[in-house]
C-alpha cells in the first residue's frame, strides 16, 4: 500500500444483462410435479378460467440453467462494494456500521422465516416477545412512553409522525386550522415530503452561520397554523443544536407538537434523550444506529416512539404483555389505522434486539462515545487536506459526522465532488454525493460509526489526500476516473430523455435495438 | 464483571485505551467527554438505561435467542393454510444465496461505479417484472403491496387533478387502512360494492359512484378472497370514459396463467412480491411494485427510484443510472413527488433471482398446479358436511372463502381444534366483512402436498362430527 492506498482493481466481470444469456429450454428450478390423483380428479386447473383471464402468451422471462443464475448474480455480487468490504464511512448520515453475522442466523432462523402473520398468537409467542422488549428498550434509550415498530423506514416512520400530528389535532377539532409544519433544510428530505403527503404546508427553516436553525426564525414561523415541528438534532452537519429544548418549547407554546428524526442517533446514545429535548415523538432507524444491514436500500425499519398523550394514536397493532401472554392489540379507537401491511420488517427488529442485547447500557454508550472520538479524528485529519473545509461553527466539535466542502479544491482545481466520488472508487472506496439541494457547496459528508479501526480511518484519509493531491498534479486523471472500477464514466444523456430513457430491457429494446 | 470495561466489545475497536489516547492527543483534547461539549448540561441524560445486562460474548447471545425463538411454532412444523397478502411459498435455495451476499446485504446507496452490481440486479427485476406484467416501466420496491397501491392512487390524483378514489370493498382490510390513512386529507376514498353471489364488482354502484373527481378506479385480481374478477375490461373502459385512471393489485406469483392487468385496460398495476422468492418472516418479506407503460405522464409522477440502463464512456459497456431524479423527494424535497427512501430493495433483487429461475416454463407450471391443487382443496373441503366452498361462484386462484356458518361451530372454534391436530386453519374473514360472519380465507399453494390436503379435510370431518 504505497501512500497509504490500495492498489484495487474492482471484480470486472463484463456481465450481461441477464435476457442476453438467456437459451430456450433452460430450467432453473422445477416445481413439484402435480399428485396423478390430484390431476384425474380436476384436470389441468386451467379450464375454470374464464377465457379473456387466461394467459395467451408466457411472459418473455430469460432461461438459463441453476449454476448459470447463481453464477450471474455472484457475479453482479461482486461488481457491488458492500460495508463488509470496504471502509463505508463516505455515506454520511447513513450510519454504515458492523451488522453482526451471527444476527443474520437469528433472522434466517427457521422459527423466524417460517412464521405467518395471522397465526394464532399462541404459536408466536417468541417473536411477540422480541418485538415487546425492543419497545421497552427503545423507551429507555429515547425516554419515550411507548413504541409502533409498524413504519418500514425512516420516511413511513415520518409519514407515521405527520398522521398522529394530524390525528391530534383533529381529536382537538383543530386539524384544518393547524396546516403548517415546520422542519430544516438540514433534516432529511422526507421531513418535508411525508409532511407535505399528508397536506402540510412546509416551512423551511435555513442555517445560521453556526450551521443551525435559527430560533429567532423558529419564532417567527409559529403561530396558530402550526401543526408541528420534525427536526433532526444533530442535522446532517453533525453539530449539536444546544438550543434545541428551547425550540421545542418554542412550539409547544404555540399549541404544536414536535417530532425528532432520530434516524442516525448514533452519537448520542445514552447520552442526550428525545425525553429530556421535549419532543412528543421519535424515530429510529434499525437499519442506521442499531446494526441491522442496509440490503442495497432495504427492508428497513423506523422504530416510532411517542409519549402518553400521543400512544392512542398509534398505528395497530400493538404488542401488549398481561404478565403470562403476548398478544396483538386491535383495539386502539384513536389509531390512524395503519402505515405499512401486518406489523413491520421483522428481521431488521430482530437484528436490532440482539444488538442491543450484545451491547448493553454501557455498551450503546460506548458506540456513542467512539463513534464521536473516530469523528472528531476524522475530522482533524481532513481539515489538514488542502482543497476540503468543513463550514460552520469553527472550532467546535462535532458529534457523530461531518458535512464537509471541497468549495476551495473546485475553485483552485475545477475539481468537484462528483470527480472526487469517482476517483475514491478506484481505491476501494464510496462517498456519495447526493446532499440535494447543495446549501453546503460541492458536499461530502462522513460518518465514521463506531465500528472502523483506526488503520481503516487512515486509510481513507489517505485516500483523501491522494485525490486531493492529484486534484492539484494531474486532475485529468481525475475528470476521467473511476480507472480501476466496474465501468467508466456513466453516459447520463439518455436517463432524462423521454425518448431515450428505458427501465426495462423490453423498453431498451424498443427504442435503442431498432437503430443499430 | 471487574474486567468487563478491560474486555472491551468486538463491534467497537477503538476502545483499545492506548488507540484511544493517541487519537485525542491528535483531536487535542483529554477525554471523550470534552467532545460533547455542545451538550447542555440540561439536556444530559444522568439516569441509567434500564436496559439488561449485556451478552457480549456470542454463545451467550445464541443461547438467549435461541431460547426465545423456540416458543415459537412455524408453518413448517405445522401445516398452514393462511395467506391473505403474505403466502407460504417455496423459496429456491439461489434466493437465499443472492440475498445473503454480503455485497448486496450491506451495500446501502452507492454510486452506479462501485455498486454497479445493485443496479444491474434491480434494472433486471424491473425488466423481469415488466414481462410478466407485460409493461415497459417497473420501479425499484417501495414497502408493500398497501404503498404500492396507495402511491399508485396519489400518482393518478395528481395525473388527473383529482381528489376521489374508488375501491372495491373486496380489497384486503389491511391494505385498505394504510390507503385510507395515506390519501386523508388529500383525497377521499370510497367503495364500490360487490355481488354477493360472484365477489365481482358492482357495475352499477360502479357507475353511480364515479364522477367528475373520480381520479382512480381500484381493485385487486386476483382479489383478497381469492376470486378471479372477469370484468377487469369493463371496469376499465367505464373508468377511461370518465376520464379516470384504472389500477389493479396483482399477485405476480399468478401471471404464468392468468392475463396480466395490461391485458385487460389497466392503466397502472400494483402488488406485493413477497411470493417471489421471500420467505413470510411474519410479514417482514413483503415488497410492493408499480408498473406503468412507459409514458411521460406517467413516469414523471413516480416518486421512486426508477433504474436505468445507458452506455458509459466505453464502447459496448453497460451503465445504470436513475432516470428522471428531477422528480424525486430526494432532489426537490416536499416539491417532489412524495417521498422515496429505504424501502425494500433486497427483496427486488431477490424476486428477480426468483423470476430467472423460474422462467417462462417455471411460472406457467407454478401458476397450474396452484390452480389444480386449490382446486382440489376446494372440491375436498366441499364434500364435507356444514362447510360451503368456495363462497363465490368464480374461479379462484390460490385463496377461498370457506363459509363454516352450517357447521354450528365458529371459525375460532374449530381453528383451535385444527390447531390442536397440527393445523393452522384459515384466516377468521368475521371481522373484516360484515357479511363475511363466519368464514375464512383458506389458501393453498404448490408447498401443500395431497397429504396436507387430506390431512385438513379429514381433521375437520373429524371436528365437525
Amino acid at each position: 500500500m504505497n501512500s497509504g492506498v490500495r492498489n484495487f482493481h474492482q471484480a470486472k466481470w463484463d456481465e450481461p444483462i441477464i435476457f442476453e444469456l438467456s437459451k430456450a429450454g433452460e430450467r432453473g428450478i422445477l416445481v413439484p410435479e402435480i399428485e396423478a390423483e390430484i390431476e384425474t380428479t380436476i384436470g389441468d386447473g386451467l379450464s375454470v378460467l374464464p377465457e379473456n383471464m387466461r394467459r395467451k402468451h408466457a411472459p418473455a422471462l430469460p432461461e438459463l440453467g441453476q449454476m448459470q443464475v447463481l453464477k450471474h448474480y455472484l457475479r453482479l455480487s461482486q461488481q457491488n462494494l458492500g460495508a463488509d468490504l470496504n471502509v463505508d464511512i463516505g455515506q454520511g448520515t447513513c450510519t454504515m456500521k458492523y451488522s453482526p453475522k451471527i444476527n443474520e442466523k437469528f433472522a434466517a432462523s427457521a422459527k423466524l422465516t417460517e412464521l405467518h402473520p395471522f397465526q394464532d398468537e399462541e404459536t408466536v409467542q417468541g417473536i411477540l416477545e422480541i418485538l415487546y422488549h425492543l419497545d421497552l428498550f427503545l423507551r429507555e434509550i429515547s425516554g419515550m412512553d411507548r413504541f409502533s415498530l409498524q413504519p418500514a423506514s425512516g420516511s413511513q416512520a415520518i409519514l407515521a409522525m405527520a398522521s398522529i400530528l394530524q390525528a391530534y389535532h383533529s381529536s382537538r377539532g383543530e386539524s384544518e386550522k393547524r396546516d403548517e409544519l415546520i422542519t430544516t433544510t438540514f433534516s432529511h428530505p422526507s421531513d418535508a415530503a411525508a409532511a407535505a403527503v399528508k397536506g402540510y404546508n412546509v416551512i423551511t427553516l435555513y442555517q445560521n452561520e453556526d450551521g443551525l436553525p435559527d430560533l429567532e426564525a423558529l419564532k417567527a414561523a409559529v403561530s396558530d397554523r402550526t401543526a408541528g415541528l420534525f427536526i433532526t438534532n444533530p442535522e446532517d452537519t453533525g453539530i449539536f443544536n444546544p438550543l434545541i429544548a428551547e425550540f421545542t418549547g418554542v412550539v409547544h407554546d404555540a399549541g404544536g407538537l414536535c417530532g425528532y428524526d432520530q434516524a442516525n442517533a448514533n452519537g448520542i446514545l445514552g447520552i442526550t434523550r428525545a425525553r429530556e429535548a421535549g419532543f412528543d415523538l421519535c424515530f429510529f432507524n434499525l437499519h442506521k444506529t442499531f446494526s441491522a444491514p442496509h440490503g442495497c436500500g432495504g427492508p428497513a425499519s423506523g422504530a416510532l416512539g411517542v409519549t402518553e398523550q400521543l400512544a392512542p394514536f398509534l398505528p395497530v397493532p400493538l404488542v401488549e404483555y398481561d404478565g403470562k401472554k403476548y398478544r396483538l392489540n386491535y383495539d386502539v379507537p384513536q389509531s390512524i389505522g395503519k402505515v405499512r401491511d401486518f406489523y413491520g420488517s421483522i428481521p431488521v427488529m430482530m437484528k436490532a434486539y440482539a444488538w442491543i442485547r450484545s451491547l448493553g447500557s454501557e455498551g450503546l454508550k460506548n458506540v456513542a462515545r467512539t463513534a464521536v472520538l473516530n469523528n472528531n479524528y476524522l475530522f482533524k485529519k481532513v481539515l489538514q487536506i488542502r482543497g476540503a473545509s468543513a463550514p460552520y461553527a469553527k472550532g467546535r466539535h462535532r458529534i457523530e459526522q461531518v458535512r464537509y466542502s471541497w468549495e476551495n479544491l473546485t475553485n483552485e482545481t475545477g475539481i468537484t465532488t462528483e470527480d472526487v466520488t469517482h476517483r475514491m472508487v478506484d481505491f476501494g472506496f464510496h462517498m456519495w454525493s447526493s446532499h440535494h439541494p447543495f446549501i453546503v457547496p460541492e458536499p461530502f459528508t462522513l460518518e465514521p460509526t463506531e465500528s472502523y479501526a483506526k488503520a481503516e480511518l487512515d486509510e481513507y484519509i489517505a485516500g483523501l489526500q491522494m485525490v486531493s493531491r492529484e486534484a492539484y498534479e494531474n486532475p485529468d486523471r481525475l475528470k476521467n476516473a473511476p480507472h480501476n472500477s466496474v465501468v467508466h464514466k456513466i453516459d447520463d444523456s439518455w436517463l432524462d430523455d423521454p425518448q431515450k430513457w428505458a427501465v426495462t430491457w423490453r423498453a431498451y429494446l424498443k427504442k435503442h435495438k431498432r437503430d443499430e | 464483571m471487574s474486567n468487563r470495561k478491560q474486555r472491551g466489545h468486538p463491534y467497537i475497536p477503538n476502545m483499545v485505551p492506548e488507540v484511544q489516547a493517541q487519537m485525542l492527543a491528535e483531536i487535542g483534547v483529554t477525554d471523550i467527554d470534552e467532545l460533547y461539549s455542545d451538550i447542555p448540561e440540561h439536556l444530559r441524560f444522568k439516569g441509567k438505561m434500564n436496559l439488561p445486562q449485556p451478552l457480549s460474548s456470542e454463545y451467550a447471545l445464541t443461547r438467549h435467542i435461541d431460547q426465545i425463538l423456540s416458543k415459537n411454532k412455524t408453518c413448517q412444523e405445522y401445516t398452514s393454510f393462511l395467506g391473505g397478502g403474505c403466502w407460504q411459498h417455496y423459496v429456491p435455495a439461489i434466493c437465499d444465496e443472492i440475498n445473503h451476499r454480503a455485497e448486496f446485504l450491506t451495500a446501502y446507496a452507492g454510486e452506479p461505479y462501485e455498486d454497479h452490481g445493485r443496479f444491474q440486479a434491480l434494472f433486471e427485476y424491473e425488466s423481469m417484472m415488466g414481462e410478466l406484467l407485460d409493461m415497459d416501466v417497473v420501479n425499484v420496491p417501495t414497502f408493500d403491496w398497501a404503498q404500492a397501491a396507495s402511491t399508485s392512487i396519489r400518482m393518478a390524483e395528481r395525473i388527473t387533478g383529482r381528489s376521489e378514489a374508488l375501491v372495491c370493498r373486496t380489497v384486503s382490510p389491511g391494505r385498505l387502512a394504510v390507503i385510507r390513512n395515506y390519501c386523508h386529507p388529500a383525497m377521499v376514498v370510497n367503495l364500490v360494492g360487490s355481488c354477493p353471489e360472484t365477489g365481482r364488482m358492482n357495475m352499477e354502484d360502479l357507475n353511480a359512484k364515479l364522477s367528475s373527481e373520480t381520479a382512480a378506479v381500484y381493485f385487486e385480481n386476483p382479489s383478497y378472497l381469492g376470486f378471479i374478477e372477469d370484468q377487469g375490461q369493463a371496469i376499465a373502459d367505464i373508468a377511461h370514459q370518465n376520464g379516470s385512471i384504472c389500477i389493479v393489485g396483482v399477485d405476480p406469483i399468478s401471471l404464468g396463467v392468468l392475463s396480466p392487468p395490461s391485458h385487460y385496460g389497466a392503466d397502472m398495476v400494483c402488488g406485493d412480491i413477497q411470493a417471489l422468492g421471500m420467505h413470510m418472516q411474519y410479514g417482514g418479506g413483503q415488497a410492493g411494485f408499480i408498473a406503468t407503460h412507459d409514458d411521460e405522464r406517467f413516469v414523471m409522477q413516480y416518486p421512486s427510484r426508477l433504474f436505468g440502463i445507458t452506455k458509459t464512456a466505453v464502447d459496448g459497456e453497460w451503465g445504470f443510472g436513475d432516470v428522471a431524479y428531477a422528480r424525486t423527494s430526494f432532489a426537490q424535497r416536499e416539491e417532489g413527488n412524495e417521498f422515496v427512501g429505504t424501502a425494500a430493495a433486497l427483496w427486488g433483487i431477490t424476486a428477480g433471482v426468483f423470476l430467472a429461475l423460474m422462467g417462462p416454463m417455471g411460472m406457467q407450471e407454478l401458476g397450474r398446479l396452484i390452480m389444480q391443487k386449490s382446486q382440489y382443496a376446494m372440491k375436498q373441503l366441499s364434500e364435507l358436511n356444514g362447510i360451503q366452498t368456495p363462497l363465490f361462484q368464480a374461479a379462484h386462484f390460490k385463496e377461498f372463502v370457506v363459509d363454516l356458518n352450517a357447521t354450528g361451530k365458529s371459525v375460532r372454534e374449530i381453528n383451535r381444534a385444527l390447531l390442536e391436530k397440527g393445523i393452522f386453519g384459515g384466516k377468521d374473514l368475521s371481522t373484516e366483512f360484515s357479511d363475511l360472519n363466519n368464514t375464512a380465507l383458506y389458501c393453498v399453494t404448490e408447498i401443500h402436498t395431497k397429504e396436507d390436503i387430506d390431512k385438513l379435510a379429514q381433521a375437520l370431518a373429524d371436528i365437525l362430527s
